[in-house]
């Protein structure tokens, strides 16, 4: 080699980087076991889904270490350091996205735009959740419910992507090593019915919900008697039924999984409340000559528990996912605080409202074969396990509306509002015990019951994503998905929501969802 | 022999990662200045993406091949109708089919040969089926929707079987006189609910479902359900509960005790 001449060494150099550059690509080939060898990190993408299969070795193993960690502890007593795991579920110091809220449509969002980020660690998300006890959360103060029965193509579009989604839970959701989920669904099937004035509504809807692929039928009176004896079908002209993809599932096990998956992804979790945002705005001119002030947020201030200490995320885009309390968060950005007649002055119009679930045991009550039953009156019940126990409500009308300072169950409105009408159409639940209640929030867009989702469009860089009014539990999984094509794509891509933008409540149009329980 | 060894050898450094504080959210540093200062710990965890998409390349394959073996074989159903796509299926997957006015079960395993010979029952409706032992799965049984006069149905044993399966059954509901689920892994009485859409059902095989826990009092709401139909395999006696008052609800409920308010109290581990 050193005799040889300047061009001959070239044509080498040459020979070598093409040589080089052959075994890389035969090196590619092989890439998910060599790659790691290669120095230069060319992003990749992260791995998807697979079935799970359980792992007794390292489980044993991650059982050692547990122990290990306890010994550690306890040879550094009266410290809270601990080597293994820093976390204090402090925020960094600057994210891609913030979150607000840790409720299942927060931790939806998260995953999905874990999964659809470009390469690995792409994106740094964060969930900023204020209680993680999930007292007041809407998510596990739920039903549980699932259906296909809505009136808008959205909705029933999105109820049938989560009930595919939740099928499969363990290919989106499951984490290598980690035991399978179990979602706990009951497909039971939602059983509608409708009185005199509201069957030809009742058909009408089941046609929209046929057209868009939901299997439901359409019971008359003595057919319903037939299935379900011990219902009573006086004042009931026409009933539809769910066959298929609808039921209750756990809302815990959906919430924990959404979560152990997304953190294994690398979302980061911060325990705190996100009490303002420092923004940046300018103003500009429209053109029809009006000015606007445009905003885009630049930090999010997160108040630490118990303290009043607080960090500041500096972040690109935010996310509310507040729940209950997302107009409170839209105002702290600064939406609709602008003169009423303005486009800033438009408010985010979710509210919180006290819902109560009641749980009662009736030991000759409907049997395995109840559906979650709404009747004519809009009082819902369904089956609770195997042991005689059922639970159901009735949404107060708005003069009812109860006070949302906190979440008291108020047992007068189950003895004269809720159990005459269940013990009407069920005669068996005229003797009942209630063993139990509770209360919890309605995410309720006081505009159209119908969520808003999407951008802003004077603050930039802020995300809806609340408002579902009732049915937030079961479209989480399809909105997680929208709000992370809107983000990463820019357009929706799966399901096409955009009539459920902002923009409906600037021009003041209403739409309706007609199945509102 | 060299995939298993680097598949051994990955699954400590994976052990050991998810053992460290990769999940848990860092204080303040973003991701990359952290990694940058470890450069072991990037070079394991990229190792330990590669073995884990190793891992699950293999589990996806086995994933696909579930997909694959349960497809709806839509060209055999466009030329030859549903029965014999129906039929054509279950012996792919290894069952047996009787097609009306047989009395035997025809279980050819040559693929060329019962091809030959099931398309000369055109026509004819396809009665029963066998899929027991099979890997049958939800999707699987997207196959058999649309067979109008099934009156036997066999899923024993077939581990692909679960409650949403279950709910896909209602289509047979004025024509399936017997079912057997027994030995199902998967099934739950939260799927058994569904069946109460099968009116014609005259024989019920439940015997050997392991996660049905209380066995007895689910015969007996099974009854209930189904009163035309006889319960085999479950006896009144098996494993009644002592309590009936155990609900599998979400969150703990506590008794009420006066009018005092119930909450549910339960806790994510954060
Ligand atoms: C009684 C009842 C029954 C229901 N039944 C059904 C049903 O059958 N099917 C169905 O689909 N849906 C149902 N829902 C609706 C469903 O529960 C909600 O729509 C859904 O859970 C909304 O999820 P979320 O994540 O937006 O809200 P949440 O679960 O309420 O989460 C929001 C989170 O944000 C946090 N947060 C709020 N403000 C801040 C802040 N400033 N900083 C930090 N964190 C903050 C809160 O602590 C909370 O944890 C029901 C609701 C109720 C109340």
């Amino acid at each position: 080699m050193a005799g040889s001449g300047a061009p001959g060494l070239a044509r080498g150099k040459e020979g070598e980087k093409l040589r080089m550059l052959r075994g890389r690509v035969l090196l590619s080939r092989w890439r998910p076991l060599v790659a790691a060898a290669r120095p230069s990190a060319e992003p990749r993408r992260q791995f998807r889904t697979g079935t799970f299969r359980q792992r007794g070795r390292f489980q044993e193993f991650e059982k050692e270490m547990v122990k290990f960690r306890k010994r550690l502890k306890e040879a550094l007593p009266g410290s809270e350091w601990n080597p293994l795991n820093i976390s204090k579920d402090l925020p960094p110091e600057q994210a891609d996205v913030v979150i607000i809220g840790g409720g299942v449509v927060g931790w939806s969002v998260a995953f999905w735009l874990k999964m659809k980020e470009p390469w690995r660690n792409a994106l740094q998300v964060v969930v900023v959740e204020r209680d993680l006890q999930y007292t007041k959360a809407s998510t596990v103060l739920s039903v549980g419910g699932i259906r296909q029965q809505f009136t808008m193509p959205e909705n029933i579009q999105m109820s049938l992507f989560s009930a595919v989604f939740l099928r499969s839970i363990n290919d989106y959701l499951g984490v290598f090593n980690q035991p399978p989920i179990d979602i706990q669904f009951n497909p039971s099937g939602y059983l509608f019915l409708a009185s005199e004035e509201g069957a030809a509504m009742l058909e009408e809807n089941v046609k929209i919900q046929r057209t868009e692929g939901a299997e439901v039928s359409l019971l008359s009176p003595a057919q319903l008697k037939k299935k379900f004896p011990w219902l009573n079908t006086d004042g009931v002209a026409l009933a539809s039924y769910g066959l298929e993809n609808e039921g209750w599932f756990d809302p815990w096990t959906l919430l924990n999984a959404l979560r152990r998956k997304a953190v294994s992804m690398g979302v980061y979790q911060s325990r705190g409340e996100v009490t303002s945002f420092n923004s940046f705005s300018r103003e500009m001119m429209t053109a029809d000559g009006e000015v606007v002030k445009l905003s885009r947020i630049k930090h999010v201030n997160v108040q630490m528990p118990d303290s009043t200490e607080y960090s500041s995320v500096k972040c690109s885009i935010v996310v509310n996912a507040a729940g209950a309390w997302s107009g409170r968060v839209a105002e702290l950005a600064g939406v609709g605080t602008g003169s009423p007649q303005s486009l800033a002055g438009v408010k985010l119009p979710v509210e919180p409202k006290k819902r109560y679930v009641y749980v009662w045991h009736c030991p000759d009550g409907p049997g395995l074969e109840t559906p979650m039953l709404i009747d004519t009156t809009g009082a819902y019940f369904r089956r609770e396990g195997i042991g005689g126990n059922y639970l159901g409500s009735l949404s107060p009308t708005e003069e009812e509306e109860p006070d949302t300072q906190d979440l008291e169950v108020d047992h007068d409105f189950f003895q004269e509002k809720v159990w005459p009408k269940l013990a009407h159409r069920v005669p068996a639940f005229e003797s009942l015990k209630v063993k139990s209640s509770w209360a919890g929030y309605y995410d309720y867009n006081t505009f159209d019951q119908n969520p808003v989702i999407g951008a802003h469009p004077l603050v930039e860089n802020i995300y809806f994503a609340s408002g579902f009014s009732g049915h937030g539990l079961q479209h989480s999984l399809a909105v997680g998905q929208a709000i992370a094509e809107l983000i990463l794509e820019g357009e929706y891509k799966t399901i096409d929501l955009r009539r459920f933008s902002f923009y409906r409540l600037v021009k003041g149009n209403k739409i309706l969802e007609r199945n509102i329980v | 022999m060299a995939a298993p060894m680097a598949l051994r050898h990955g699954r400590v450094f994976i052990s050991l990662l998810r053992a460290c504080s990769r999940n848990s959210s860092h204080s303040t540093a973003p991701s990359t200045g952290l990694l940058k200062r470890r450069g072991l710990l990037q070079y394991l965890c990229d190792r330990f993406y590669d073995i884990e998409a190793f891992v699950d390349g293999g589990m996806k394959l086995k994933s696909w091949n579930l997909e694959r073996k349960n497809k709806h074989y839509i060209q055999i159903c466009e030329r030859y109708g549903d029965n014999l796509a129906a039929a054509v299926f279950a012996l792919m997957l290894k069952g047996g089919i009787r097609f009306q006015g047989q009395t035997e079960w025809y279980r050819e395993r040559n693929e060329k040969r019962y091809c030959l010979e099931v398309s000369q029952y055109q026509g004819v409706p396809l009665e029963a089926l066998d899929f027991s032992g099979s890997v049958i799965n939800y999707d699987g049984l997207g196959s058999l929707v649309n067979l109008k006069t099934l009156k036997y149905l066999d899923l024993s044993r077939c581990p692909n079987i679960d409650d949403w399966s279950l709910s896909r059954l209602h289509v047979f509901r004025d024509t399936l006189q017997e079912l057997s689920l027994a030995g199902c892994p998967q099934i739950t009485e939260r799927g058994l609910a569904c069946l109460h859409h099968l009116e014609s059902l005259k024989r019920l095989d439940v015997s050997d479902l392991p996660s049905i826990a209380n066995k007895g009092l689910v015969r007996i709401l099974l009854e209930e359900m189904l009163p035309q139909c006889e319960i085999v395999g479950i006896h009144y006696d098996d494993e009644l509960p002592l309590c009936l008052e155990d609900d599998t609800h979400q969150g703990e409920t506590e008794e009420l005790q006066g009018v005092a308010c119930i909450w549910k109290n339960s806790k994510i581990p954060a």
